[in-house]
């Protein structure tokens, strides 16, 4: 009789269940269609809301405004930009400035931060500790603040140019941003390019070679060397010979303002700065973490093979490093590009700095904020559908 | 006499422990040697330098900034002594501003709390609801004999504090519901999940901001208005939603199919299933992500001063907007470094622990 419960309860339910409200299929379908609902009627709802309130508040609508004159200059551009330019030529120094941004950080960051990482593993007890101090300083601020922290640096605390500070020869750093030297031009520096793409060419041509040397005779090439000499000796023997002409333009100051070199501006130089900063102490425990996860048995075990030191590396250690490394290096990367939309808080003009303005200007609120949405949602997903394709490729396979 | 140089170190107790470690640990090889020296003396010079910026040459009492620009004084702690209240409480009204700091006070207490795994309980949850509403009364006022204070007068820490304390709470349920919705077998709700959690996870969360200050008002019926501190609530319950969505779903993902399976075999329904076998199990793994999220949400409550909110980073900078104090502005963010970094590292390190006591079972 102890079934019976059961039974009954079971029986209570099946009968239940035979209502046509408790078959999961149609409450499946009854939910869906309840969801259509509701986001197609708030949709309809809102856009009728706003287009009331656009006509009330006299607020044309469209992309019209895009060929229309922006008038509003900006301080900083890749290329030629006058106010009198239309609103597309300002998105568009928007988003190389964007662009500008993004790709300096990457690559600074990248370095600084795969240094700390390495620095943290580092046997030197005072080394890696203070490794660990930037990495737990650095993250547990907001980037917001470290930017103003930055910014105020350069722009309110730092001298103007004829005091600058001077840690570098031929860097200067005052209130009118970052002067360093760059490598004046001479008619001899093709030859060094031509030099660099011949050494490619060939590392690529000798590294086939040495692959298929290695498979018939088992004698291994060591191409690294190899390649590396050919990449940066043949450049440099081209300069030693074409007279080695080389010249850095220098910043020096001219009356009240530097002259000469290139420079960063002050807004540029402190969103640069923060960014990387902050990046970094997030790449670093990347970095760190990816080393750690390689199993020493793994190098051991390569090592019985008779694998030597390099070889280890570089086939054993690193894809397996890199494995796990890569994927939230990616995210690292499009978490610095949308951080450099704080550019707007410093008044650096990137691509929201820009879309800010001309909303302030028209009042088209939906048109500018559409327009940010769509460019980083471009390149969020299409990173994203790399980095799909890429773990797909990576995956650990046949276990 | 050669015995007794032999010795590894003479004298007392610690120092005969400490010298073999310092060999050890930093003087072990040349190349180590002289990575100690190299970075111990940039320690030195920066520690030293600070101190004496900071201690030794600081002004710590003065009615404007003139007394700190005499050559060679270094930090002008005069400036926080005399802002630390309006960096603090912003505009709410000077008297009544024991108010906002007993909320804060009380929020900061409640939130260590909730940290504690053996409260973990229903009591703790009626605490909470019990907090948001005597947090309402102190800063609405208006009843019990306190002055009303209108919402917009509502800055500073205690600002940032309920922004980013009811965006967690008004966002993980919501979380929850959009990783249950992107892990569902029903398409439309899936499509809808997967869309919202990707757009709001591929902008940036300056435009969600903008969205709610500059865009959110033309979707209202005309003369209908919401608050903009609301607003920006709206934004920053959204954007920390779809992150933690995929924390959940991620938590989701390693839950054994079994135990989905032997849900199924007892004939529960779908929200029983989920209310009583997946959701205790799936949210326990991805407690310490959670808590990252945490972090990561009370730093980007900042982003709010760009729309002009006064929370703690906005009022510092309308503090140092002040002619009589000009230009000290490596002082004010020290001051709110400080307070950010004593609370991010604080949940950072909780985080961690949280993670070794979390994992202990496991690791058999």
């Amino acid at each position: 009789m102890a079934v019976s419960s059961i039974a009954d309860k079971g029986s209570t339910t099946r009968s239940s269940d035979s209502r046509i409200w408790n078959n999961p299929t149609v409450r499946g379908v009854f939910w869906q269609i309840a969801l259509i609902v509701a986001v197609v009627g708030s949709i309809y709802y809102l856009a009728h809301n706003a287009f009331e309130n656009l006509e009330r508040q006299h607020i044309a609508s469209g992309f019209g405004f895009l060929d229309r004159e922006a008038g509003f200059d900006i301080s900083e551009k890749l290329v030629q930009y006058e106010p009198s330019d239309t609103y597309r030529d300002a998105f568009v120094v928007g988003l190389l400035n964007t662009f500008e941004v993004a790709g300096l950080g990457v690559v600074l960051a990248t370095i600084l931060g795969t240094l700390i990482g390495i620095a943290r593993l580092s046997k030197n007890w005072l080394l890696s500790r203070m490794a660990q101090t930037y990495v737990e300083l650095w993250r547990n601020l907001p980037l917001l603040l470290q930017l103003f922290f930055w910014y105020a640096l350069l722009h309110v605390t730092a001298p103007g140019p004829r005091d600058a500070w001077h840690p570098l020869p031929g860097v200067f750093i005052s209130n009118r941003g970052l002067m360093f030297p760059t490598p004046e031009a001479n008619p001899t520096h093709k030859f060094m390019w031509i030099a660099f793409f011949v050494g490619i060419i060939a590392t690529i041509a000798l590294d086939w070679w040495g692959r298929k040397r290695q498979e018939t005779t088992g004698k291994p090439f060591p191409i690294v060397g190899a390649g590396l000499g050919l990449i940066i000796g043949l450049p440099l023997i081209v300069f030693l010979a074409t007279g080695a002409h080389m010249k850095l333009d220098l910043p020096s100051l001219q009356g009240f303002n530097f002259a000469g070199g290139a420079s960063f501006s002050p807004e540029l130089t402190a969103l640069l700065i923060g960014l990387v900063v902050y990046t970094a102490s997030y790449i670093a425990e990347i970095v760190r973490s990816g080393i750690l996860a390689v199993n020493l048995g793994q190098s051991e075990a390569a090592g019985a093979l008779g694998l030597r030191g390099g070889l280890i590396l570089r086939l054993i250690v690193l894809p397996q490093a890199l494995r796990i490394i890569i994927p939230p290096m990616t995210s690292q990367y499009l978490n610095l590009t949308k951080n450099s939309t704080l550019a707007v808080a410093i008044g650096f003009p990137d691509l929201v700095f820009v879309a800010n303005t001309q909303m302030n200007q028209t009042g088209q609120a939906i048109e500018g904020i559409g327009i940010i949405m769509a460019t980083y949602l471009a390149i969020s997903l299409s990173i994203s559908l790399l980095m799909n394709i890429y773990n797909a490729r990576i995956a650990l396979k046949g276990r | 006499m050669a015995t007794t140089t032999m010795l590894p170190a003479a004298g007392p107790n610690w120092v005969r422990r400490f010298v073999p470690w310092i060999r050890a640990n930093l003087f072990n090889s040349v190349g180590n040697s002289i990575i100690t020296v190299v970075v111990g003396g940039l320690v030195l010079w920066l520690v030293s330098a600070l101190v004496k910026w900071g201690i030794i040459d600081a002004v710590w009492v003065a009615p404007n900034m003139r007394a700190c620009q005499a050559e060679g004084t270094g930090a002008c702690w005069a400036f926080v002594a005399e802002k630390w209240r309006f960096i603090l409480f912003g505009r709410f009204p000077y008297d009544s501003q024991w108010r906002p700091a007993l909320v804060t006070v009380l929020l900061f207490v409640l939130t260590g709390a909730s940290f504690v795994p053996k409260l973990w309980r229903r009591e703790t949850a009626y605490a909470w609801l019990a907090a948001i509403l005597v947090s309402a009364i102190l800063m609405y006022g208006g009843v019990l004999g306190l002055d009303y204070v209108p919402s917009d007068l509502w800055s500073g820490l205690p600002l940032t504090l309920i922004l980013s304390l009811l965006s967690m709470i008004l966002g993980f349920p919501l979380a929850v519901l959009l990783a249950l919705g992107r892990r569902s077998n029903l398409p439309i709700i899936k499509i809808f999940c997967t869309a919202s959690i990707e757009i709001m996870r591929g902008v940036p969360l300056i435009t969600v901001l903008f969205m709610a200050s500059l865009m959110l008002p033309l979707f209202l019926p005309p003369g209908f208005t919401v608050d903009k501190q609301l607003r920006a609530l709206i934004a920053i319950t959204l954007f920390l939603a779809a992150y933690q969505a995929e924390d959940v779903r991620a938590g989701l993902m390693a839950l054994p199919k079994g135990q989905f399976e032997a849900a199924d075999a007892l004939g529960l329904s779908y929200w029983r299933k989920t209310k009583s076998i997946v959701l205790p199990q799936a949210i326990t793994i991805v407690i310490p992500p959670l808590v990252g999220n945490l972090i990561g949400n009370f730093k980007n409550t900042s982003l709010v001063s760009i729309i002009s909110l006064l929370d703690l980073m906005q009022t510092t900078q309308v503090a140092l907007i002040d002619p009589n104090w000009r230009g000290l502005t490596s002082e004010a963010y020290l001051f709110l470094g400080v307070i950010y970094f004593a609370a991010c590292f604080a949940m950072s390190r909780y985080s961690q622990w949280l993670e070794r006591r979390l994992n202990k079972g496991k690791r058999r």
